[in-house]
């Protein structure tokens, strides 16, 4: 897994590439905590290039959702596309995230 | 029935070289992509849970063995921790919303989702699950 952070005018843009397993997941969630804990509170995390997710990914994905909840922020995914997508559908992961076609369209959307 | 064999401690850290050997074995059998995906997640499901819950005092090894079975690619995945059925555990609530959704159960909710068949047995020590993928049927919705 590869992690790339882009800072952007409305939010902090997260772009991950490869598998987001039970090795891998946990580096998601310190990025992420990190960014969080120096004051960043909104994201879009694009999964365009995302080969692969389980549910340690999604679980990472939940915790770091949920810590960004009591803060105030928030957090929106995009291309989230083939296998990747079929695994959110089956967990239901599908409608508890927002859930945008690109990062444009996310960044849009917080405004 | 042949079944190639990888053994190894159980420990997250070795996931990708498992990875590596069942993909390889599904690819001989010649399994189709997407069920190979699903075994895929399956498989690390499966595997996780041993490293984290089939030695609760000291360490062991987790044992995968595939192959085909017939018409059908077989994944079986043997740990000699104390007996446990991993499939008794009940599904999660996938409807609930962001702060009410725990994420405990969803590993053993996509063993089943994504194998065509899926079963538990304890044999000579060990806690053995068993899938199996067929050629014809996708497991993926």
């Amino acid at each position: 897994m590869t992690i790339q952070t882009t800072k952007e005018s409305n939010a902090t843009v997260v772009t991950i590439s490869g598998r987001m397993d039970a090795m891998t997941a946990p580096e998601y969630e310190k990025t992420l905590n990190e960014f969080i804990a120096s004051g960043e509170t909104s994201f879009v995390v694009d999964f365009q290039g995302l080969d692969y997710i389980s549910s340690a990914g999604l679980r990472a994905l939940l915790a770091t959702a949920k810590l960004l909840k009591t803060k105030g922020g928030q957090i929106l995914l995009s291309n989230v596309l083939g296998t990747v997508r079929e695994v959110f559908d089956i967990s239901g992961f599908g409608t508890i995230f927002k859930i945008k076609d690109s990062v444009a369209d996310a960044l849009a959307d917080i405004g | 029935m042949t079944f190639d064999t990888f053994r190894c401690p159980a420990n997250v850290a070795r996931l990708d070289e498992l990875v590596a050997f069942v993909e390889a074995c599904a690819d001989r059998f010649g399994l189709a992509t997407k069920k190979k995906f699903g075994l895929l997640v399956a498989l690390e499901e499966a595997f996780v849970n041993v490293c984290h819950y089939a030695y609760k005092e000291g360490e062991g090894d987790v044992s995968v063995g595939c192959g085909a079975d017939g018409d059908a690619f077989v994944v079986e995945i043997a740990d000699s921790g104390a007996a446990f059925d991993v499939l008794s555990l009940p599904d999660p609530d996938t409807t609930a919303d962001l702060m009410d959704r725990q994420i405990g159960g969803l590993g053993v909710y996509f063993i089943r989702s994504l194998t065509d068949q899926v079963s538990y047995r304890r044999e000579a020590g060990q806690n053995i699950v068993r899938m199996v993928f067929r050629h014809t049927e996708e497991p993926l919705q």
